[in-house]
């Protein structure tokens, strides 16, 4: 018998594994340069302050109401914005997926308006429903409108063809087949379309904002900047992340409840 | 219910399917339906079932249907075909939703579709939770409650491994000994089609057509024991010695996808 040596372990990596620590170290990491490199004067404060004046102006934000001020404008936006497009784009966007006809007409249009920029229609939104809120709302509605529509037929789309003849051949009535196969199969599919949405949605209010507002984060970041008030600005901008975040999370969560079954 | 299947013909466009199927099929029967991959045989059991038109020829029940079957015509999928968002009692209770009965009488007859298939202890479970054996389960209970006077079969076991489908073969046949249905079984599998039916068909390759239809004498209650294995056998030698051909050329086509 010849020697008997092992077999070298060739296997492993490749493979993510959770490294808890290691997104905290690199974000620690990287305000502490940029802390160091502003107090020692590497960086300008007006070209970009610290992280610690950021964290000041925003405290001075809040304490003294113009913060909260600004987002309540913002969200008062948003909010309607969001759910007017999404109730418009999820009843047309699920007609499409479920009448021939229905995608048929919608398709061809939904196609030609979807690539539009829809921040180049607030100008013609402005002139039809004046400089006020209405004009703003609308462009937010518009532009959460057409990727709803894509979402909710294409997740209708995604439904397995087999479950829907598995209700045929039980006998269930088509009102039934859309209730009970169709709809939560697609759900998945619209959820994640509400990701994309939201992301417009913030995106518009912005834009909308430093067009024409006095109030609202995008006006306030705007202001900021003409005022080379750059803490401020920045501050804005952290705001922005923050609800962004908020916005991803509450979606994260609607999502874990109602797709418990995956 | 006795089943007949009148000249059926089935063209996918320009592609003849199925070319002029007769059989009859006698009340309780249960009759395989086998041949190379390609003959039609899925496309047979849809047209069967309604699911599709035939191009020709027309399929029909002797008589009306018992009244206690909900949904004469009723299909187990071979993908089990099962609503991942719905539990397992939700599952089976899909197919009697729409049918108005009375809480009671839903009540009975979950309670005895979940016992036939032994899932009484799992009706909360959602199929992810399930192995694929059990899966099928929730798809034979589902076609059981609504007692079907035809019970079509569209290659229930492929799906699963060899064990578990030996395992759910004994249930089939354990289920059907106390369940009075005529079967329509479409497999490519030549022990199962030699395990429970009563006749096997074989088709030919395409277009499908019957090439021969061999019935097996012994009751399929009694194919377990050993003095039938040499004809177990046999039956498998002989099918096989139909279908091996035809098989082969299937085998080696090159599919226009």
């Amino acid at each position: 018998m010849s020697e008997r040596r092992p077999i070298p372990f060739r296997g492993g990596g490749f493979a993510p594994t959770p490294r808890r620590v290691v997104p905290w170290i690199v974000f620690a990491v990287l305000i502490g340069l940029w802390q160091a490199a502003s107090s020692s004067g590497v960086l300008p404060p007006l070209f970009l302050p610290s992280p610690a004046a950021i964290v000041r102006a925003l405290h001075d934000l809040w304490l003294d109401g113009t913060l909260m001020e600004h987002v309540t404008a913002s969200l008062k936006r948003i909010v309607p914005g969001w759910i007017i497009g999404t109730a418009a784009g999820l009843a047309i966007g699920l007609s499409m997926g479920i009448f021939s006809s229905a995608r048929a007409a919608g398709l061809p249009i939904v196609s030609a308006l979807f690539p539009i920029p829809k921040i180049a229609l607030l100008p013609v939104l402005i002139l039809w429903l004046g400089i006020g809120e209405p004009s703003k709302v609308a462009t937010i509605a518009l532009g959460v409108f057409f990727p709803t529509v894509i979402s909710a037929y294409t997740a209708c789309d995604s439904v397995p063809r087999n479950l829907i003849r598995m209700g045929q051949s039980f006998g269930l009535p088509a009102r039934d087949i859309v209730a009970k196969i169709v709809l939560p199969g697609a759900m998945p599919g619209i959820l994640a379309g509400f990701r994309i949405s939201a992301s417009v949605a913030l995106l518009l209010v912005v834009a909308a904002e430093m067009i024409g507002a006095q109030q609202g984060i995008g006006a306030f970041v705007l202001t900021a900047g003409n005022l080379m008030q750059t803490d401020q600005l920045l501050a804005g901008v952290v705001m922005l992340s923050i609800l962004g975040l908020l916005i991803s999370w509450g979606l994260g969560a609607i999502e874990r409840s109602v797709l418990r079954w995956r | 219910m006795p089943l007949h299947i009148e000249g059926v013909c089935h063209n996918y466009g320009p592609v003849a399917a199925l070319d002029t199927i007769d059989l009859d099929i006698a009340d309780g029967e249960t009759v395989a339906l086998i041949g190379p991959s390609g003959c039609g045989k899925s496309t047979l059991l849809g047209i069967i079932g309604g699911l599709l038109e035939p191009t020709a020829g027309r399929v029909s029940l002797s008589g009306p249907p018992p009244a206690d079957s909900l949904n004469p015509f009723t299909y187990i999928f071979q993908d089990f075909a099962l609503l991942p968002w719905r539990s397992v009692a939700a599952n089976v209770a899909l197919a009697l939703e729409h049918r108005g009965l009375g809480a009671a009488e839903c009540r009975e007859r979950m309670a005895a579709a979940l016992a036939l298939t032994g899932l009484t202890e799992f009706a909360a479970a959602y199929p992810k939770q399930l192995s694929g054996g059990m899966r099928q389960r929730v798809g034979i209970a589902r076609a059981l409650v609504v007692r079907p006077a035809v019970l079509l079969l569209d290659e229930p076991l492929s799906a699963l491994d060899a064990q578990t489908r030996e395992l759910l073969m004994e249930d089939l046949l354990a289920i059907w000994a106390r369940e009075k249905s005529t079967r329509v079984y479409v497999t490519h599998n030549l022990e199962e089609a030699a395990r429970l039916a009563d006749r096997v068909v074989v088709l030919s390759r395409r277009p499908g057509r019957i090439r021969e239809v061999l019935r097996i004498d012994v009751p399929v209650a009694e194919r377990g024991r050993p003095e039938h294995a040499a004809l177990l056998i046999d039956v498998h030698r002989r099918l096989w010695a139909l279908i091996r051909d035809e098989a082969a050329t299937a085998e080696r086509e090159i599919l226009n996808v």
